[in-house]
């Protein structure tokens, strides 16, 4: 069936699902999305499907890793993918970590990622690159950077990662005073240097969940109950005879990871619960750390004079690249600065967008294992679009009876594609391939002389009066 | 005197119930509809939503055309400012808007039956709370019945 000729009863989103407890006035209300779907459906026609020639190479946006195994999956199959940075470095957030749940190094993989990146004959990497503007849409997009050039590309993957919160406020806990207080990114830096004075730790304290799950960030970061927890187990390969304490809300070590806490409780390593209205106090005293809080289970307040405090911080989103995307590309955030995928099951890495795909940090806080799988995902969707030679384009677009039209312009001036002029006639013309079907000039139009095909005014007011039948 | 007599035959009725248009652009509020269905937020059973590709594509006309249908209520829902899919369709929306209250005023719609909002695709909770400030203000209002052609009316008259 031509997919113009469906139309939906929105009848589970829209209606059982939010009127739970009003089980007979949400079965008028579906009768009557029935009849407006209907009334609305009779009015339609079947549409022509325009089709755009596919321009066969790919943009990726952010060279994490994310980017790069995005890069690379294009590159593999031999289309030309650009791959923007804005730093000077590929990588992203990568470099900063020192190994993964299962002990694997990052830098060593990171290293040999970029190498195969940069040395790909289809890739070519712009650093120091910003987006200026974005042109076109699926099958033909054309994206001018900082430096003035520009791009031509069928899709486009949005990889721009994450960040690190830096701990502020109550979350501060005298880091960047106190010089024993680090994040666990400044842990396993020394780590990375391979910091001797580390094995001369005696006592060290990881505070858990330091920015997440609050008001401001109700989310979990997924990743730092097992990176805390690992960090606590390497100190112990360090200095066995090292004391560690947890200080955490909850534990997530899932899947697997699981084996590291119990690894963890098995090398002596003490785990406290902390709450919100009972926050670990850290001050100074006398020179030296003191850690004062409250241990639940055996009901008492302990002080710990640790020589290091770790502090385990929330991922946030990257906002300002977030936010210029998202309107450069039109694609969706959620309310902390993530973006958005179309569907969290349906349609987990594609933007409601056509031809823009998602992956990685930018989309809410994930590991690398995840956030790979999630760039392959995202590539091999983008993929299925380059495959084809042409890929449908707008097919509802404006109309204009000519019979009717008056001359006077106001749709060509309210049209943000371009897509309307005057003829030589002063009659309006819509130039099919640039109209996206928005319907500003319809609306616009005094004349009643602009509809749009299939969302008319009268298959709106069918619908609209079918709501009123009974 | 018309409008007093269908509006006390049309409260007379047992609980009486507004019914509400909703217009939801495509890319934001529809998503931000969808999204409260997800989540279970729950709000007042009395909109009747429409999906338009914009709010932009909302013409005076059809916003009238609900009322004379007999909407008590119109919602007219796009994306936040700077995030419309058709780059400015919700700032036409938006002004138009303001030229129509003008219009419905004068006119003798009272005001709070029509009804202007931003919603995000994200905005589930949101969206809900725009459907339960909507029904609420337009139940305090009654029936509508100033531009509705009815039985009722036309005998009055
Ligand atoms: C504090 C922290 C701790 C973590 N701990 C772990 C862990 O223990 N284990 C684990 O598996 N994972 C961990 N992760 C997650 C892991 O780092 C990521 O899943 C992985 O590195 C993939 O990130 P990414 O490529 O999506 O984003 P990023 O690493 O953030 O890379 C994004 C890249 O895009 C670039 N960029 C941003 N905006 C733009 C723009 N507008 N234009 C051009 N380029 C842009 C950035 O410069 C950056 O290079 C941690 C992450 C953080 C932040
Ligand atoms: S698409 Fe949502 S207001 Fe234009």
């Amino acid at each position: 069936m031509n997919q113009f000729l469906f139309e939906m009863a929105n009848i589970r989103d829209q209606d059982s699902w939010v009127h739970q407890h009003e089980p007979e006035k949400a079965t008028a209300k579906a009768k009557d999305l029935v009849r407006m779907a209907v009334a609305r459906v009779r009015g339609e026609g079947a549409l022509p499907y325009n089709m755009v020639p596919v321009t066969k190479s790919a943009l990726v946006i952010g060279g994490g890793v994310t980017g790069m195994t995005a890069a690379l999956a294009f590159a593999d199959q031999d289309y030309p993918v650009t791959l923007i940075e804005q730093s000077d470095m590929l990588g992203g957030n990568g470099r900063n970590i020192y190994r993964n749940w299962k002990g694997e190094r990052f830098l060593p993989f990171i290293n040999d990622l970029a190498a195969r990146v940069t040395s790909h004959p289809q890739i070519s990497v712009k650093f120091n690159s910003a987006i200026k503007d974005v042109a076109g849409s699926v099958g033909k997009f054309s994206t001018t950077f900082s430096d003035g050039q520009s791009f031509e590309h069928g899709v486009a993957v949005v990889a721009v990662g994450g960040e690190p919160y830096q701990p502020e406020g109550k979350w501060q806990f005298l880091h960047g005073v106190n010089p024993n207080v680090h994040t666990l990114l400044e842990l396993d830096k020394k780590f990375i240097d391979q910091d001797e004075s580390l094995k001369s730790i005696d006592q060290a304290v990881f505070m858990h969940c330091v920015g997440s799950r609050i008001p401001e960030r109700p989310y979990c970061s997924r990743v730092c109950c097992t990176h805390a927890v690992d960090a606590a187990i390497k100190l112990k390969e360090l200095n066995p005879e090292m004391d560690i304490f947890m200080l955490y809300r909850d534990v997530r070590t899932y899947g697997q990871r699981e084996r590291l806490y119990q690894e963890a409780r098995g090398k002596g390593i003490i785990f406290v619960r902390y709450d919100l209205d009972h926050l670990p106090q850290v001050s100074e005293e006398s020179g030296r750390l003191m850690i004062r809080c409250h241990d639940p289970i055996i009901d008492a307040d302990i002080a710990i004079q640790p020589d290091m405090l770790v502090l385990a911080t929330a991922i946030q989103p990257r906002a300002q690249s977030a936010g210029s995307l998202s309107k450069f590309f039109k694609c969706a955030i959620d309310g902390q600065g993530f973006l958005l995928e179309a569907h969290m099951k349906l349609r987990p890495v594609d933007f409601a967008t056509a031809g823009v795909f998602l992956a990685g940090l930018c989309h809410y806080p994930k590991s690398m294992e995840e956030s790979i799988a999630q760039a392959k995902a995202a590539a091999a969707r983008a993929s299925v679009i380059l495959a084809q030679d042409a890929v449908p384009a707008e097919s509802v677009t404006a109309v204009v009876n000519r019979a009717k039209c008056t001359g006077c312009g106001v749709c060509t001036e309210v049209c943000a594609f371009n897509a309307v002029s005057l003829d030589d006639n002063g009659l309006s013309v819509i130039n099919t391939a640039m109209c996206k079907g928005c319907g500003a000039c319809v609306a616009g139009c005094r004349s009643d002389a602009v509809t749009l095909k299939n969302i008319g005014n009268e298959q709106i007011m069918a619908a609209v009066d079918a709501a009123f039948c009974d | 005197m018309t409008n007093q007599t269908s509006e006390t035959s049309k409260t007379s009725q047992t609980n009486w119930e507004p019914k509400i248009i909703a217009f939801l652009c495509n890319w934001c509020s529809y998503a931000g509809a969808d999204l409260a269905g997800v989540s279970r937020f729950q709000y007042p059973p009395n909109i009747r939503i429409v999906r338009v590709p914009c709010s932009g594509r909302v013409s005076a006309n059809i916003l009238l055309s609900a009322l004379k249908s007999g909407a008590d209520g119109v919602l007219v829902s796009g994306c936040h400012p700077g995030d419309c899919h058709y780059i400015s369709g919700n700032y036409f929306a938006r002004r138009r808007f303001a030229l129509l209250n003008n219009l419905l005023d004068f006119v003798g719609i009272e005001p709070g039956r029509v009804h202007f909002s931003w919603v995000s695709a994200s905005e589930g909770e949101q969206f809900a709370e725009v459907v339960k400030k909507v029904t609420d203000k337009v139940k305090t209002l009654g029936p509508a019945t100033r531009l509705v052609k009815s039985i009722d009316t036309v005998q009055a008259a």
